[in-house]
C-alpha cells in the first residue's frame, strides 16, 4: 500500500458520501429553497423512485430508462400531492410539516400492504475494478458523476430557462410576480413536482445498491435533513457545499469508527452548524447581500 | 399560605378551555369515575386503560410544547426513550429494594430533561426555529434509535445491564412502595392503574395552573409573536428552553412509566412510527388546549387498538390519512373544535333562558 492508493480510497469514499448527500438532498433541498415546505414524504418519494425503477427493470426495460420512469412517476405523483394536499397550507409551514408526515405513514404502510415486505432488487451494475489491494464498484463512481450533473443540470434549469427566471422571481416576492402576470400556483406546482422527480431519481440511482423495503425512505432522510439544514435555503450556494463539508466529516468518521459513527458525526456537526450558522451555509454566504 | 391558595385561582383563565362551576363538576364526576372504574373491571382491562393513561402524557408534553409554545418537536419520543432505558439500566443495576424503583423514576426523568437542556440549549440560543427545529428533533431521535438498535453485542452493556440492541431491555422490576410489613409491588393492574391516575390528575391541573400563570402567559406570547415578545423584553430563549425541558421531562415520564408497565423498552419506541403517534393524538385531539389534548388521545388511542384487531395492517393508513385530513379540514383538533362549538351553543342557550 502505497500513498498513492491510499488517497485514491479516500477520494472513492468522500465521493461516495457526497454523492449520497447531494443526491438525497436536492429534492428536499429544491422544495424547501422555493417554497419553505419541508417535505417529510421526502423519503416515501425516494422509495416511490426506487420501487417503480426495479418494477421497470424487471418488466425488461434497461436500467436508465427504468431510473427515468421511477422519476417521472414520481414528478407524477409530487404533482397529485401538491394538488391535493400541499397547496391548502403554504400560509402554514409547521402543518404542512405534520401532513407530510401523515403522507409519509400512508405510503410506507400502503406500500407494505400492497407490495409485501420487501421487493426483488435489481443487480448492481459494471462490476468492479481494483486499485491497490481493495476493490471498488464502478457504479458508486456513475453516482458521484450523476450528482455532479443533477447539481449542474439544476443550476442550468433555474439560470438559464424561462421556468427558472419565473421560479426564482416567484420566490423572491410572490405577489409582485403575480402581479407581473406569472401564474405563481403553476410555479409552486412545477417546483414541487420538480423536487419529487429528483427524490425519485435519488431512488432509482440508488435502487441496484440497496434492498428494496417500504421502510428504506428512512435511510435517505436523515442525511437529506441534515444536509438541508446546513446547507440553508439556497441549492448551488447550500446544499453543493454542505454536502461537501458533511462528505468529508461522514467518510472520515466512518473510515474511522464505521458507518453509524459516521451518521453520529453528522448529527454532531449540524447541532453545532446550526448553533454558529442558523441560516446555514447559503445564509452565511448571502449575508452581505441582503 | 395565601400564595399557595392564589394558585388554584390558576386553575382557570385565558389560555386553557373550561370554566366554571359546570365544568369542574363535570371534571369530579369524570374523576370519581375513573377512580371506580377498577371495582367494574377486570385486571387485564384496566391494564390497558394504564396503557393510553401512559401515553397521555408525552401527549401532555407535546401539547405544551407545539401546542403552547409554537415550536414543532419530533424529539419527544427520544425523550421517552432515553429515561424509558434509563430506567431500565438503573433497576436492573441496583435492584428494587428500599423504594429505589422511585429514586430511578425520578433519576430517569432527570435524565432525559438534562439531554433536553443540552439540545435546547443548542437549538434555541442558535435561534433556530419552526421547520428547522422539527427537523434537528426528528434527526435526533432517528439517530437514538439507529444507535440503541446496534447494540446487540455483549459488550454495549451498563453496569449489568445489557442493552440488547434491537430485542431491547426487559425484565426491570416494576415500580415498588417501601412499605412497613411487605412492599407494595405495582404491577400493570389496579396498583399502578391508581398511581397512573393520580399522576395523570396532578400533571394534568399542574400544567393548567402553569399554563394560565404569568409563564404561560409568556409562552403563548411567544408562540403569537416571537419578536413582538422579545420586544417586550423577555428573552424568549429562556421561556422556549424552560418549556422544552419540562415537555421533555413529562415526556420521560412517559416513557418511565411506559418501561414499568411492560417492563420492556426496545428502539422502536423511538422509531419514526412511534414518534408520528403522539403528533397524530395531539393534532386530532386539539393542540392548543390541555383538556382536548387529553380527551383527543385517548379517543385515538382506543379508535387505533380497535382498529388494530380488526385490521391490523390498515391502522396505520387509516392514522395517516386522520392526520392529512384533520390538518387540512379542522387545523384546530377535532375535539377542540367540538368544545369551542358546544361552548357558544351553551352560551346561547344560557343567553336565552336568562
Amino acid at each position: 500500500m502505497d500513498i498513492a492508493t491510499h488517497v485514491f480510497s479516500a477520494l472513492y469514499q468522500f465521493g461516495d458520501a457526497f454523492a449520497f448527500l447531494v443526491l438525497s438532498a436536492c429534492g428536499l433541498a429544491v422544495i424547501f429553497g422555493m417554497m419553505g415546505v419541508i417535505n417529510l414524504a421526502h423519503g416515501e418519494f425516494i422509495m416511490c423512485g426506487a420501487y417503480v425503477t426495479a418494477a421497470t427493470v424487471h418488466a425488461g426495460l434497461p436500467l436508465p430508462l427504468g431510473i427515468l420512469a421511477g422519476t417521472l412517476v414520481s414528478a407524477l405523483v409530487g404533482v397529485v400531492v401538491e394538488l391535493a394536499v400541499i397547496r391548502h397550507l403554504y400560509d402554514r409551514p409547521l402543518d404542512t410539516i405534520v401532513a407530510t408526515w401523515g403522507l409519509s405513514l400512508i405510503a410506507t404502510q400502503g406500500t407494505l400492504i400492497m407490495v409485501g415486505s420487501t421487493m426483488a432488487g435489481v443487480g448492481t451494475p459494471f462490476g468492479s475494478f481494483q486499485v491497490g489491494d481493495y476493490s471498488y464498484s464502478i457504479y458508486r463512481i456513475v453516482l458521484f458523476c450523476a450528482a455532479l450533473g443533477v447539481l449542474a443540470a439544476l443550476y442550468a434549469l433555474f439560470n438559464w430557462t424561462r421556468f427558472g427566471v419565473l421560479a426564482r422571481a416567484t420566490i423572491q416576492v410572490p405577489h409582485m410576480a403575480a402581479a407581473l402576470g406569472v401564474d405563481t400556483r403553476l410555479i409552486y406546482s412545477l417546483t414541487f413536482a420538480c423536487g419529487a422527480g429528483l427524490a425519485g431519481l435519488a431512488g432509482g440511482l440508488y435502487a441496484p445498491t440497496m434492498t428494496l423495503v417500504p421502510t428504506m425512505g428512512a435511510t435517505f432522510i436523515m442525511e437529506a435533513f441534515v444536509t438541508v439544514v446546513i446547507g440553508g435555503a439556497d441549492v448551488f450556494l447550500g446544499t453543493a457545499p454542505a454536502g461537501g463539508v458533511l462528505a468529508v466529516v461522514k467518510s472520515a468518521m466512518t473510515s474511522w469508527q464505521g458507518q453509524l459513527f459516521g451518521q453520529i458525526g453528522l448529527l454532531v456537526a449540524v447541532i453545532i452548524v446550526v448553533r454558529v450558522l442558523p441560516k446555514g451555509i447559503s445564509g452565511f454566504v448571502l449575508r452581505e447581500r441582503t | 399560605m395565601r400564595g399557595f391558595l392564589s394558585l388554584f385561582r390558576h386553575l382557570e383563565g385565558p389560555q386553557t378551555a373550561g370554566r366554571g362551576p359546570a365544568f369542574w363538576s363535570l371534571f369530579s364526576l369524570v374523576l370519581v369515575a375513573a377512580c371506580a372504574y377498577p371495582l367494574f373491571s377486570d385486571g387485564y382491562t384496566v391494564g390497558n386503560t394504564v396503557y393510553f393513561f401512559v401515553w397521555v402524557f408525552i401527549a401532555l408534553s407535546l401539547c405544551l410544547i407545539w401546542g403552547y409554545g409554537g415550536s414543532l418537536s419530533f424529539g419527544q419520543t427520544a425523550f421517552f426513550g432515553i429515561a424509558g432505558y434509563g430506567y431500565g439500566v438503573l433497576t436492573i443495576n441496583f435492584g428494587s429494594a428500599y423504594g429505589f424503583t422511585l429514586v430511578a423514576l425520578v433519576l430517569a426523568i432527570a435524565i432525559a430533561a438534562l439531554f433536553a437542556l443540552l439540545l435546547g440549549y443548542f437549538m434555541f440560543f442558535g435561534r433556530i426555529a419552526g421547520v428547522f427545529l422539527g427537523i434537528v428533533t426528528l434527526a435526533v431521535t432517528l439517530m437514538l434509535e439507529r444507535f440503541m438498535a446496534q447494540t446487540a453485542g455483549p459488550e454495549w452493556h451498563i453496569g449489568s445491564a445489557r442493552l440488547n440492541g434491537f430485542n431491547g431491555m426487559s425484565a426491570m422490576p416494576p415500580l415498588t412502595i417501601p412499605w412497613p410489613g411487605e412492599p407494595l409491588v405495582l404491577f400493570a393492574d389496579i396498583g399502578l392503574y391508581y398511581v397512573v391516575l393520580g399522576l395523570l390528575v396532578l400533571v394534568y391541573l399542574g400544567l393548567r395552573i402553569l399554563m394560565n400563570s404569568a409563564f404561560g402567559n409568556v409562552i403563548v406570547a411567544i408562540r403569537e409573536n416571537p419578536e413582538r415578545a422579545e420586544m417586550l423584553g423577555y428573552d424568549i430563549r429562556k421561556y422556549q428552553l424552560i418549556t422544552f425541558v419540562i415537555g421533555a421531562a413529562l415526556a420521560g415520564l412517559s416513557g418511565v412509566l411506559y418501561t414499568v408497565w411492560g417492563q420492556y423498552i426496545t428502539p422502536s419506541s423511538m422509531g419514526m412510527t412511534a414518534a408520528a403517534l403522539p403528533l397524530i393524538w395531539v393534532a386530532v385531539g386539539g393542540r392548543s388546549d390541555l383538556t382536548s389534548t387529553l380527551i383527543g388521545t385517548l379517543a385515538v388511542l382506543a379508535a387505533f387498538q380497535a382498529l388494530t384487531i380488526y385490521g391490523s395492517q390498515y391502522a396505520l393508513v387509516f392514522m395517516g390519512v386522520l392526520l392529512v385530513l384533520t390538518v387540512l379540514i379542522a387545523p384546530n383538533g377535532l375535539v377542540l373544535g367540538t368544545m369551542n362549538w358546544l361552548g357558544r351553543f351553551a352560551a346561547r342557550f344560557t343567553q336565552r333562558a336568562g
